[in-house]
């Protein structure tokens, strides 16, 4: 089905999220939606799955026009939406979580007529090549077949229409692989596509044309085949933006962070961290690269202190840190950036210069003998608000109210704030937008020219390849392989992330839990 | 359709909810006044009017049980005996009276709660301290001045209501036992030793079937305030208000209070940036106990002057109340501990003079606490359009950006 968008307008308080926004896509065609956080794309998405009612502009229907007052008309109307986060109940298997909520009964009390819902979910399988397992339980599959179950429960709603909202923030990059390939063939059987991204690759690699949103409006729009990831980078941040940051070679010095034999369980006492051993020197990055899950937090968490090693050997500038707390750590003069800001870098509901001395906070300038110099606080979260650029309206405000990247910057920001000889970056980009993921790898790249040894670890290739000097590959809780910066590739790094030993043909990567 | 903003919103919730609370009292009244609701089928001028005339007496003399009676502070100001002025006075230094150990279990409620523990356990504190006080007084007795026993009394209280506190924190730090239930059976037990405790001889009232201690007026008292007939108002109101200033200072302006606080939102975060998580649990609980167990040493050895069972009565779960009304801000569990002594104090005139049952009290209390434990009704009742903060949000991001 053809849909079309016209004009459509939404005014939050303080914010126009959408301004007189038209888009359209035409059946079998794929629309990549590509925009910062914030630039509206969510806002049009909800307006067109029905959870939003627009301030004005219409909705068209293969040329009708269509009003959708709550989700039920959109997904009558055809429009099925496959949400970043999914919504499936963990215990159900794949049947039952499809058919919720459109079970296809029998019999006079109306039971749950399974045998019917599977024949059909077999189907709609064989037709889109969406392979599952329709008696596997939710929890036991990984991301990228849950994401297919999605997909299927729009597909057995009839949508005709699908919208995929950051499909491929959750998925491993061959994951991604094959979600391109459903997409290829759901195209084929005439179902229109909304992708909506904010990666350049994806949609370059997928969309049959590609419209760009910024600050709630139509920014430009593109044609796959001629367009380039810079001018669309220049178009969704609004000036010329450098997708790597430029560095100049590493000059690697002593070794800061050795590790020896590292063995960590994780939270159910599973070995998770498996032998590694790692140096890192001053003036390097290191990057660890891999799928999440394969012993990297466990590993960041074994280092900064967070975590009890099961054996093996830590130090950080010569000095023992197997039994160190956090603080001794940190007192090393070690940064530690961690992967989940939100949970583990920042405290929501306090303010910003709380959030900016909340690990140096027992040290001088800010306080003395237990009690707080509020004067040196306030000036040393100026500064920093004022170093790292960071917007918001006063020093007092919830760190909960900036957006991802002011955060982040004030994360970095107060890991920066003291000398530092080691940076432990965990994902230290992740749900960030372009202009952001920039400067926060400038910041980074500073430190290391400053001397520091840093060791970055990232599931995003992009990230790893643009600064990592060395790039080492963790899978199953060992490294498999590392490669100097400038041998590495997607490919080789795309391998070694699977398990695959170093050059070795592609195999099906383990626990796909696809069925036969 | 009324916009309010940040600062100012914190203090309206509360305002409006004590405001609604009293406005369904009203109509309590009005419900349960069975001889007007007749008089409505006959004659419904006097019936009308006969009930809202009971929900002005009623609420009439629960401001003058509280507050004081104009005519009285009339003829106190004019003959200035001082006969008269207790009289006058003596409504407001109840209400007082009411409100200091509520300040003090308020305040140690608001600590724990910053901190991230919930702390049900008030009641055994304040028991706790209060026998602690008790036994310490009665050991001193007779050996060393008054007022020396008095400061040991209040210390020694305060220390037992910190351990009893604490009990609840080392377990949830060491064994991860929630303090939920730590501390309400901790309630249980701190009554049993209580009771334990009067059985002894050198606490119990000799000849009482009722097991309360010895009487300690005799040897040791908190000193009065103001010195007239029949007013109890002692230097334990000054304590309160000088703790609410410590604790105040305590959270906002020290690393101590930092931890506590950053623990207490978000343990995770606090963990990364090097705080010990379990060191705080422990101090914030053991300050909280030695806050409820100050109440209750100046309960035993000042206001009351004897140990019993019923020392705590419920304060611990007011306490709650109050400090969730208070916002956790100490200078407003000050004010929030002065409305519930008023309410308190005041209803006792309401239920004698004006024929509206005391009863009411709870009922309007409940109601308060349930109106700041939903704002959402509030919101809904008076109408109002929360603004969310966009103008923050404005500068950087959309309030529904993506992702």
């Amino acid at each position: 089905m053809r849909l079309e968008l016209r004009d459509i307008t939404k005014r939050f308080p303080g914010v126009l999220a959408n301004d007189k926004i038209s888009i359209s896509a035409d059946r079998g065609k794929v629309l990549g939606l590509l925009g910062e956080n914030g630039a509206g794309k969510t806002t049009l998405m909800n307006i067109l799955s029905g959870l939003y009612k627009p301030d004005s502009g219409q909705i068209f229907i293969d040329g009708e026009e269509r009003v959708f007052g709550d989700p039920a008309a959109a997904i009558n109307a055809g429009v099925g939406m496959v949400h970043q986060h999914f919504m499936l109940v963990p215990v159900f298997d794949v049947v039952e979580a499809v058919a919720l909520g459109s079970e296809p009964v029998s019999g006079p009390l109306g039971a749950f007529n399974r045998g019917a819902a599977r024949k059909r979910i077999l189907e709609l399988s064989a037709q889109y090549k969406l392979e599952v397992n329709p008696d596997a339980r939710i929890e036991s599959l990984p991301v990228g077949v849950r994401q297919r179950v999605e997909i299927l429960k729009a597909l057995y709603r009839h949508s005709d229409i699908l919208v995929l909202d950051e499909p491929s923030a959750v998925l491993t990059p061959y994951e991604t692989e094959e979600l391109f390939t459903i997409i290829r063939s759901l195209k084929e059987t005439g179902t229109t596509i909304i992708f909506i991204t904010h990666k350049l690759n994806e949609v370059l690699e997928v969309a049959d044309d590609i419209v760009v949103l910024r600050r709630g409006r139509i920014a430009g729009q593109a044609d796959p085949k001629t367009a380039t990831r810079q001018e669309l980078a220049n178009l969704m941040v609004g000036r010329d933006v450098e997708l790597i940051v430029p560095k100049g070679p590493a000059k690697p010095g002593n070794v800061v962070l050795a590790v020896k034999d590292l063995h960590v369980r994780d939270d159910r006492l599973e070995m998770a961290v498996k032998g590694i051993d790692l140096d890192v020197r001053a003036g390097e990055i290191v990057a660890i690269a891999g799928v999440q899950g394969n012993g990297q937090t466990e590993l960041v968490e074994a280092i900064t202190g967070l975590r009890t090693i099961d054996s093996g050997e830590m130090t950080i500038g010569g000095e023992h840190v197997e039994k160190a707390s956090p603080r001794e750590v940190s007192d090393l003069g070690v940064a530690h950036i961690p992967e989940d800001r939100g949970r583990d870098g920042l405290i929501a509901y306090m303010s910003i210069a709380e959030n900016y001395i909340l690990d140096t906070y027992h040290r001088a300038p800010y306080s003395k003998r237990g009690i707080f110099d509020l004067k040196a606080v306030k000036a040393g979260a100026e500064k920093g608000v004022k170093d790292f650029d960071i917007r918001t309206p006063s020093i007092e405000t919830y760190a909960a109210s900036l957006s991802g990247g002011n955060q982040q910057k004030v994360v970095v920001a107060r890991e920066f704030s003291v000398p530092v000889q080691l940076v432990i970056a965990a994902q230290p980009t992740r749900g960030l937008d372009v202009g952001s993921i920039e400067y926060i790898h400038r910041r980074i790249i500073e430190q290391r020219d400053a001397g520091a040894a840093i060791l970055i670890v990232s599931t995003e290739l992009d990230e790893v390849l643009a600064v990592g000097d060395r790039i080492a590959v963790m899978f199953d809780g060992k490294i498999v392989g590392v490669l100097e910066g400038d041998d590495a590739t997607y490919e080789n790094l795309g391998l070694l992330m699977g398990g695959a030993d170093s050059g070795a043909a592609p195999s099906t990567p383990p626990g796909t839990g696809v069925a036969a | 359709m009324s916009r309010i903003t940040g600062t100012l919103r914190k203090a309206v919730f509360p305002i409006l909810a004590v405001i609604t609370a009293l406005l369904f009292g009203a109509v309590v009244i009005i419900l349960t006044d069975f001889k007007n609701l007749a008089l409505i089928g006959t004659d419904p001028a006097a019936g009308i009017g006969g009930a809202v005339g009971g929900v002005i007496n009623g609420y009439g003399a629960m401001l003058t049980g509280a507050f004081g009676d104009p005519a009285r502070i009339g003829t106190a100001l004019r003959t200035m005996t001082p006969a008269d002025i207790a009289t006058a006075i003596r409504p407001i230094t109840e209400t007082l009276v009411a409100t200091t150990p509520l300040i003090f279990v308020g305040l140690a409620v608001a600590i724990s709660f910053r901190a991230g523990m919930f702390n049900i356990g008030g009641d055994g504190q304040v028991m706790m301290g209060g026998m602690g006080a008790t036994l310490a007084a009665f050991v001193l007795q007779n050996q060393v001045p008054g007022f020396v026993i008095l400061i040991v009394a209040i210390i020694v209280g305060a220390l037992f209501g910190a351990f009893w506190g604490f009990i609840a924190g080392f377990l949830k730090a060491r064994t991860g036992a929630h303090e939920v239930i730590t501390t309400i059976m901790l309630n249980y037990i701190a009554a049993q030793v209580v009771f334990f405790a009067l059985r002894s001889p050198t606490l119990r009232q000799p000849g009482s079937t009722a097991p309360v201690s010895k009487n300690m007026q005799s040897f040791v008292d908190v000193p009065l305030i103001i010195n007239l007939p029949a007013i109890r108002l002692d230097y334990s109101f000054i304590v309160a208000l000088i703790m609410a200033a410590v604790v105040s200072w305590l959270l906002f302006k020290t690393t101590k209070g930092f931890e506590l606080r950053a623990s207490g939102f978000n343990m995770t975060a606090a963990r990364y940036a090097g705080m010990s998580a379990g060191g705080s649990m422990m101090l914030a609980m053991a300050l909280s106990g030695g806050l409820a167990g100050m109440a209750g040493s100046f309960l035993a050895v000042g206001t009351v002057g004897q140990l019993s069972l019923d020392l705590a009565g419920g304060i611990g779960f007011n306490a709650i109340a109050l400090a969730l009304l208070a916002g956790l801000r100490p200078g407003g569990v000050v004010l929030a501990a002065l409305l519930f002594g008023a309410l308190t104090n005041g209803g006792k005139l309401m239920g004698i003079q004006s024929g509206v049952p005391f009863d009411l009290l709870f009922f309007i209390m409940a109601l308060v606490i349930m109106f700041v434990a939903a704002p959402g009704l509030i919101r809904t009742i008076w109408r109002i359009k929360v603004s969310k903060p966009a103008p923050e949000l404005a500068l950087t991001q959309q309030p529904v950006a993506s992702e």
